[in-house]
């Protein structure tokens, strides 16, 4: 088929430029609402359930999981329904394990929760330490996705494209902070629902709204085999530990915790998983169905001829559906999906370097407002110009396996932690700074050693750790160690504010 | 705010400490629900493939609607919580809160 993608059509520019238009006009309002710390990290905790919800699930749906999971239903089929699972059943998780203790323990950042009755130098390093490499990994897959992304749909070079991601989403963080990052949310949560939802009823009309009709269609074209289960789950060990990561490694990932303090209180942080949580459902569900459209109407070849990997299959069905103006609009929501992605993460890279290190290891939660403001804001701008730096110096890098590494060493190196915390009375700080380093540096050490770095990127013949993910060893390592570096040491203090907090872990008595 | 032998009191109290086994089950009992739902279908998968491709219309696969059983279920799961969250727990703990904020 003719395909106008990879060329900058006048609709294209026109979608782009008003959604970048209506975020700089809701960065320039909450600019004006930010002026202290609380409302810089956390929108003054002014925000209420359902806009949490959208903004939680807008932080989440990456362009990865709609470009890519679209792509990988067009190409593999059935498989790539199984993986789209995979990414939703982590947040009744994150509901039932940590939602609400986690909102009416912490102030701006999860380790505020891991710190809250240990000793806070210590642990506030090695959870910042956890939280950094997390975000880090997950900026450098989003930039260099973004860059590959964006020259496919707009023609724009690698370079500006990761520039230009790099320069706007600092301008929401750096002057509207968490308000403006989270209206930037909303508003891309909002216009790729509707997006994708517009895509889905297109193809669903096609097939006089018979999604029995649609598979059929793709099996006469490719064969039943394009509705079973294939190659993805063949191991069940592999299969389970990759469950792990995704559905645990939720519970730590540093941006979508840091959103529970924006609400006013735990029955909020409840109401926005639900909402979030109910979204996300919905996104999931109908992702499959423009994925085996793209296969049944544009065809797996004309996919693959743009891109191997199958990332350009839904703009592909969106422009022989609606033309080159839906096209322009799907276009540009992924570009914003990009952005506001990027925003929340670098929020949250800085909110860990300037209130964990800076004013709870540095200064011992001794800084003025200020002060801490000057920077917060100096480590948004560090943060965003390492993404950018990330992202030119891993262009043309195989960085697929980097979103999975990032969820293996938050669910390994984050989520123990932070578990043990809220209901184990013995666990110490020695507990907890083991727990994040043995976490870090064992799901490191392992996705090395696996097929997935090992012989995929390096090209060694044969792996030395044989599962691809490494959540199902290095996660209960994280646990056990914590348990016994706990057991070893004894930090009475510890164990009675353990006591302390339970009012306000289970009745919100004294919570910010 | 309350003084400390009342924070005690009530830390200590049969109500509070019911309140918070009774979390912690909810917790449990949906956490495990969750495992069987999300974990059985991987392993379904991975352990009866013939199963899953079984057809069921034209050309849908017995898989299909059980992919998308799973993500219903787990949003089912979550609203489960905040239904009885939202009825339970917020009432006990607003009762306890304020017998705290009396004494």
């Amino acid at each position: 088929m003719q395909t106008t993608l990879g060329t900058p059509t006048p609709s294209a520019i026109v979608f782009f430029l008003v959604i970048v238009a209506l975020t700089l006009a809701v960065t320039y309002w909450a600019a004006r609402r930010t002026r202290s710390t609380r409302e810089f990290y956390a929108a003054g905790r002014s925000i209420g359930p359902l806009q949490n919800g959208l903004a939680l699930a807008g932080d989440y749906m990456s362009a990865a999981s709609f470009l890519g999971i679209a792509g990988l239903v067009a190409l593999r089929g059935y498989d790539g329904m199984i993986y789209a699972t995979g990414w939703l059943v982590g947040w009744p998780a994150l509901m039932f394990l940590i939602a609400e203790p986690l909102r009416n323990l912490g102030k701006f950042t999860f380790a505020d929760v891991v710190a809250f009755r240990l000793r806070q130098a210590p642990v506030r390093v090695a959870s910042a330490f956890g939280a950094m490499l997390t975000l880090l990994f997950y900026v450098l897959a989003q930039m260099v996705g973004a860059g590959n992304l964006i020259r496919l749909m707009f023609g724009l070079s690698y370079e500006w494209a990761v520039l230009s991601v790099g320069v706007v989403m600092l301008a929401y963080v750096l002057f509207g902070g968490m308000l403006a990052t989270t209206w930037v949310q909303i508003i891309k949560a909002v216009l790729l629902l509707l997006g994708v939802s517009l895509l889905t009823g297109l193809v669903l009309w096609q097939f006089h709204f018979s999604p029995g009709a649609l598979y059929a269609s793709v099996a006469r074209q490719y064969g039943q085999a394009a509705l079973e289960p294939g190659g993805l789950v063949t191991d069940p060990v592999d299969a389970v530990s990759l469950g792990i990561a995704l559905m645990l490694g939720l519970l730590g990932l540093p941006h979508i915790l840091m959103r529970f303090y924006t609400v006013p209180d735990a029955k909020a942080a409840r109401g926005s998983v639900l909402y979030a949580t109910g979204f996300i459902a919905y996104f999931y569900l109908i992702i499959p169905i423009v994925g085996f459209g793209a296969a049944a109407l544009v065809g797996r070849d004309a996919i693959r001829a743009i891109d191997a990997g199958g990332n350009m299959a839904a703009p592909l069905l969106a422009e022989l559906l609606g033309g080159t103006p839906f096209l322009g609009f799907i276009a540009a929501v992924a570009f914003a999906t990009i952005l506001a992605v990027v925003a929340g993460l670098t929020l949250a890279g800085a909110s860990a370097l300037s209130h964990d290190i800076f004013t709870h290891a540095i200064r011992k939660g001794h800084a003025s407002e200020h002060e801490q403001i000057r920077i917060a804001r100096f480590a948004t701008v560090g943060f965003g110009i390492g993404a950018v730096v990330l992202g030119m110096l891993f262009k043309g890098q195989n960085v697929a396996f980097m979103v999975g590494l990032a969820f293996a060493v938050a669910c390994s190196a984050n989520f123990p932690p932070l578990l043990l915390s809220i209901v184990w009375r013995r666990f110490n700080t020695a507990g907890a700074v083991t727990s994040i380093l043995s976490g870090a540096v064992l799901s490191l050490l392992l996705i090395l050693l696996s097929p997935t770095v090992w012989v995929d990127v390096l090209h060694y013949p044969a792996a030395v750790f044989p599962l691809r993910n490494p959540a199902i060893v290095s996660m209960p390592v994280s646990f056990l160690c914590g348990i016994a570096a706990s057991l070893l040491t004894r930090e009475p203090d510890a164990e009675v504010r353990f006591d302390d907090e339970k009012l306000r872990t289970y009745l919100g008595i004294g919570a910010e | 705010m309350s003084s400390q032998p009342h924070r005690r009191a009530l830390l200590e109290s049969a109500e509070f400490r019911h309140l918070v086994g009774r979390r912690w089950r909810m917790s449990l009992v949906l956490s495990a629900l969750l495992f069987a739902l999300y974990y059985g279908y991987i392993l379904l998968i991975a352990t009866n493939r013939a199963l899953l491709s079984r057809r069921i219309g034209d050309a849908t696969t017995l898989g299909i609607p059980l992919g998308a059983a799973v993500i219903a279920g787990a949003w089912v799961l979550t609203a489960v919580y905040v239904v009885w969250a939202n009825r339970y727990y917020d009432a006990e703990a607003a009762r306890l809160r304020a017998r705290a904020e009396r004494d």
